[in-house]
């Protein structure tokens, strides 16, 4: 077993990382212009990194599978981004923020890291600052903030509903300025398909142009993935369409360790699904279980009338209206955290009590909040998204309770990464959503683009360094070398192996039937039955993908099935990857439940004695099963505790 | 100022100007016109006429007149042309009706319309007045100050002939239809607008272009109904 | 609340194959539409159809289907993004059509946006002209704190109104001139507002107009038809802003 080295600095926490800074070695700028660097993914972490990067005066080669940069998913992040400023008087300090995304994280995240990711965030205010985004301000000109969930303080910066975009801009915005001199050139349409290693570290990567179709070499010294998340492995997510585990998986398969795969967030308030031609979620912003209150009907015989749609809400008296989160949550109610409130509402659902065609979904009812308050107060609260709930479901909220539904949103698992960001494998790095990171089993809302941005802007550029420094007597990566005659090789027999299936069934009906088995037995409730059968189900379903995905369109074109076609590849890997893990970890922690590990109220039991590790998966060679590593979690400052929401 | 007159603003901000100057005429030339129907003598047009082609002042605009006229219809022209080029396939299905005015979308075939008229209105008065003469200029005294009777002309004009008197009208209307849009258009350009000012500019818009249009049709209309 | 279906629709495609080919429309028809789809679910049956006939399906852009990422780009029924208000592609749903209906669907067409294949174009003129210009010219690090430079509501918001663009082209594939003109100014005029971006403004209008010219878009006539296609609503008043600031800014040359 591979003993996996996170580095993390010697001394007390909050002085790891300026100890850590001032120790690691710089490149001189001399020498950075002899260096080039592949950042593959645009978003917040990838666009950030770039931008930085190239500023410093590496030479950058930016990937993204979009059309242009800004259109990385980090786009759609809504409600805002988290900074320890204090601003607000509140008390909030560096260790509360550290303190509220390690209790957040249920106690599975590095220290080290999480306190790093604290003391940076406030720099990421100052730097979007400058950069022009338009966060929101107060009358007298200083910045807004509103409170999120789960914390005491309020600490979330934000430029409407739209802070992930503003933030995404800002970064984009600093990547053209350094494209514009030349120090980025950006490979927009182009999808990476594979690592190349010479002598054991990471010296490029093989990527496919999506217009003409042709796999081509790219050689840098060093590379990073911002690849995101890998929530579309359930099909159904929130995630873009285009989001995949590819860079990831391509990483694993190359050496680095897949960290904590069955971490994955499932948001509670997003729109339901409405059939079988539905291909995407979208998110309701948590906000709204401030002053709507969740419930479904009390009584079977209603739940089922509402499912023909002979009856509508407004028709259940209240006595009749079972507001479950209240009773079970008494003290929390509505405000549980995600996994909770998510978990409650799938087990109603799946004791019959949904309340749509499809039985599942439950009502986010703001009519006691507007009798309270009145229709103006909740418009001038949640107008846009009321507004965009109409839009997509054709139901006026004001009138009508919304359905809500839990969706999975957000991947805490990701590639292995040491204090560095610095992957198994030397030279390749992994930051944002892409690494394993600082959120533990559950992340924080407001967290994500905080934690994109502070890998991007202020950890990777230092700690790339000290890598890059023994790398100055490397010349430029010659792409003839035979890893890369060999690695191009690779991918488009990869390709081809699809390609020339010439089967009988899409893509996407593969897609789906992964996500149905994810969703089954590797969602929001797991069991080691379910989770055997997960494996199984999805091992021949593979098989089955390989005998019969029809990819039409030619083969040395843009052909939009056989990028499909590669990226569900890819899941159908990673999802045995996450029923591995699941099944592995014997203990419900944030978003991951097991069924064996509950108390007697049915709530999550945490095993800390068994379970305090990182799950670092190791890849053994197809068809074999990976290797377990761990990486132990020790906590010197923090006193580990039972969460409870009774 | 380098590269201005060739950008697409610096040439938005000419048809501007000259719009805006052009504007500027119209108000004056339509007060004037409106001494046609306010003395039936003749007098006070034949006298404000008279004012017209003697002064200095104007004498000296009328020349710029010209190259505001000129300045305007070239750059109209170019601008339509580039604009053409911008999209070399056109759409199969498009339907602009919902997103803007039909004035807006067509004021380069409104703006022909009104130099057709133009050139009409140049040949009838203009052309007459000051080169080929007209017996129906026949001086008269105004005030012991003998001046052509331009009175004369056009009212023969419009009361011999209904078809000049609707083409007129119908030229007018048109310039009105082209000031709906030109009129708040030339604010923008030079960017006076906001969203607040825009309401205002809008209405201020329709007001004179009604103002120009019904003021202009009003003439001949009084000439064919009165006489 | 089941939805309704639509039994059936008749589809005109735009099918292109490759940048330097000659496209052609295709008539398709699909069966059994719920009006709870979206635009693209419904596009997404089509496809699904055609590839079970083993045809290659149509190509659109799109990703995050949630409004927000700019990347859908459709020409439906001679309007962009279709006869909704305010939504993309993406957001359009099926309960804005009827049972039976024809539905044209091309690319956007303006020639500095070349089609590369089907319903997909090449922006790259938009990604260029923000090159041009279109930061706040900061490296990472050194910069003052976030609340050293105060900044009033009202200029907040209307920075925050001019940066919600997404960058979609709409504006100029609904413009009857193909002008970029929204497009530009929503980034200039959002910098504009703000005292970090004011330091270099009459820089930037310059290039980025500059730019937008070169780059063969058509010039602005005030239709206003980007505003009223523009899914998020961007004012032309940023328009009037950018002449001003370009004016102003040739004024000093």
């Amino acid at each position: 077993m591979t003993v996996l080295d996170s580095k993390i600095p010697e001394g007390p926490l909050a002085e790891k990382w300026s100890k850590h800074k001032a120790t690691i070695k710089v490149v001189s700028p001399a020498n950075k212009r002899k260096l080039d660097i592949i950042v593959v993914g645009t978003g917040l972490a990838g666009g950030s990194a770039a931008a930085s990067l190239a500023e410093m005066g590496y030479n950058v080669k930016a990937f993204c599978y979009q059309d242009s940069g800004r259109r990385a998913h980090s786009i759609a992040a809504q409600g805002g981004i988290n900074a320890a400023k204090n601003y607000q008087n509140d008390n909030d300090s560096i260790y509360r923020l550290f303190y509220d995304t390690i209790k957040g994280g249920d106690y599975r995240a590095r220290e080290a890291n999480v306190y790093r990711l604290a003391e940076v965030s406030g720099d990421i205010i100052d730097q979007c600052v400058a950069q022009g985004v338009p966060f929101a301000r107060e009358y007298g000109g200083t910045l807004a903030n509103r409170s999120f969930g789960g914390v005491l303080v309020s600490r979330t910066f934000y430029a409407r509903g739209q802070t992930g975009q503003q933030l995404l801009l800002g970064a984009y915005s600093a990547m053209n300025r350094q494209i514009a001199k030349g120090t980025i050139k950006l490979y927009d349409r182009h999808e990476m398909l594979d690592i190349v290693k010479i002598d054991g570290k990471a010296r490029g990567i093989i990527a496919r142009d999506l217009v003409s179709g042709e796999v081509k070499r790219f050689g840098a010294h060093a590379v990073v993935i911002a690849t995101g998340g890998y929530g579309n492995v359930f099909f159904l997510s929130t995630n873009a369409m285009g989001c995949n585990g590819g860079a990831a998986w391509q990483a694993y398969k190359n050496g680095a360790h897949f960290a904590n795969p069955c971490f994955v967030q499932i948001h509670p308030t997003c729109i339901p699904v409405h059939g079988d031609q539905q291909s995407k979620l979208t998110l309701m912003s948590e906000s709204l279980r401030n002053d709507g209150r969740v419930w479904v009907p009390k009584k079977k015989e209603d739940a089922v009338k509402l499912q023909k749609g002979e009856i509508g809400p407004n028709d259940i008296k209240d006595e009749d209206r079972d507001f479950y989160l209240e009773r079970r949550y008494p003290s929390y109610g509505n405000l549980v955290p995600r996994d909770v409130a998510s978990r409650a509402a799938k087990e109603r659902c799946d004791a019959g009590f949904g309340v749509n065609n499809t039985g599942k979904a439950v009502f986010l009812d703001f009519k006691y909040a507007i009798d309270r308050l009145g229709e103006d107060t909740i418009r001038n609260r949640y107008g846009n998204l009321f507004q965009m709930y109409e839009k997509i479901t054709d139901v006026n909220p004001y009138n009508e309770p919304m359905q809500i539904y839990p969706a999975i949103h957000y991947s805490m698992g990701g590639t292995w990464v040491d204090y560095n960001l610095m992957t198994s494998v030397p030279g390749l790095y992994a930051i944002g959503e892409a690494n394993f990171s600082d959120h533990g089993a559950n992340r924080l809302g407001a967290s994500a683009l905080m934690q994109g941005l502070a890998d991007g802007y202020f950890v990777l550029p230092y700690t790339i360094g000290d890598y890059l420094a023994n790398e100055i007597q490397v010349p430029r990566i010659d792409t003839n070398a035979k890893e890369f005659v060999a690695a191009e090789k690779s991918v488009s027999d990869r390709l081809h192996r699809l390609y020339d299936v010439k089967g009988d069934l899409s893509v996407d009906h593969f897609h789906k039937e992964l996500g149905k088995i994810m969703w089954e037995y590797v969602g929001m409730a797991r069991n080691e039955e379910g989770l055997k059968i997960a494996i199984k189900e999805i091992k021949a379903l593979r098989k089955e993908f390989y005998k019969h995905v029809r990819i039409p369109g030619d083969f040395d074109a843009m052909n939009a099935e056989l990028e499909k076609a590669g990226r569900v590849a890819d899941f159908l890997e990673l999802g045995e990857l996450m029923a591995h893990d699941a099944l592995d970890r014997n203990e419900s922690c944030g978003g991951h439940y097991r069924e064996e590990s509950v108390t007697e109220e049915g709530e999550a039991k945490r095993d800390d004695d068994k379970f305090l590790y990182v799950s670092a998966w190791e890849y053994k060679g197809e068809d074999q099963d990976p290797e377990l590593c761990k990486e132990e979690l020790k906590y010197e400052n923090i006193k580990l505790t039972q969460r409870s929401y009774k | 100022m380098s590269g201005f007159m060739t950008s697409s603003i610096g040439k938005k901000v000419v048809m501007s100007i000259s719009g805006l100057f052009l504007i500027c005429f119209l108000l004056v030339h339509l007060t004037l016109n409106l001494f046609l129907i306010f003395d039936d003598s003749g007098d006070l047009f034949n006298m404000g006429a008279h004012f017209m082609a003697t002064n200095p002042a104007i004498k000296i605009m009328e020349p710029v007149l010209a190259l505001g006229f000129i300045v305007h219809m070239i750059w109209a022209a170019v601008l339509t042309l580039q604009n053409m080029k911008a999209r070399p396939i056109s759409y199969k299905v498009s339907r602009q009706s919902g997103n803007c005015s039909w004035a807006s979308r067509n004021m380069f075939i409104l703006g022909g319309t009104v130099l057709i008229f133009l050139v009409l209105h140049i040949f009838n008065f203009y052309w007459k007045i000051k080169v080929s003469g007209s017996p129906l200029l026949a001086e008269v005294s105004v005030g012991g100050v003998e001046m052509e009777n331009t009175y004369n002309l056009v009212s023969t004009l419009f009361k011999s002939s209904i078809v000049y008197s609707l083409l007129y009208m119908v030229g007018a209307i048109f310039l009105g239809l082209h000031l709906t849009h030109g009129f708040w258009s030339a604010f923008q350009s030079i960017g006076f607008s906001n969203d607040l000012w825009r309401k205002r500019l809008t209405v201020v818009a329709y007001f004179f272009a009604i103002v120009i249009g019904a003021g202009f049709s009003i003439i001949p209309l009084y000439f064919m109904i009165k006489f | 609340m089941a939805d309704k279906i639509l039994k059936e629709l008749t589809l005109r495609v735009w099918r292109q194959k490759d940048a330097k080919s000659k496209g052609h429309f295709e008539t398709y028809k699909v069966h059994n539409i719920s009006q709870g789809s979206s635009f693209l679910e419904m596009l997404d049956i089509l496809n699904e159809q055609l590839i079970s006939e083993n045809k290659e399906p149509v190509y659109f852009d799109h990703d995050c289907r949630e409004g927000i990422c700019g990347m859908c780009s459709l020409f439906i029924n001679g309007r962009a993004h279709g006869p909704d208000k305010e939504v993309t592609t993406c957001q359009l749903h099926m309960r804005k059509f009827h049972e039976g209906e024809t539905i044209t669907i091309e690319p956007w067409r303006t020639g500095a946006f070349p089609v590369i294949k089907d319903l997909t174009v090449d922006r790259d003129a938009y990604e260029k002209i923000q090159q041009a210009g279109g930061y706040v010219s900061v490296n990472t690090g050194g910069v003052p704190d976030g609340n050293a430079i105060p900044i009033g509501t009202d200029d907040a918001e209307e920075a925050m109104d001019a940066a919600a663009c997404i960058g979609c082209g709409a504006c100029a594939a609904t413009c009857k001139n193909g002008s970029a003109m929204l497009f530009v100014a929503a980034k200039v005029s959002q910098f504009a507002k703000l005292p970090q971006g004011k330091v270099e403004a009459s820089r930037r209008a310059k290039a980025m107009v500059a730019k937008m010219d070169e780059l063969g878009f058509g010039n602005c006539t005030n239709t206003g038809a980007c505003e009223a296609e523009c899914p998020k609503s961007i004012s032309i008043q940023h328009i009037a802003r950018m002449n001003r600031e370009y004016l102003c800014a040739k004024l000093k040359d």
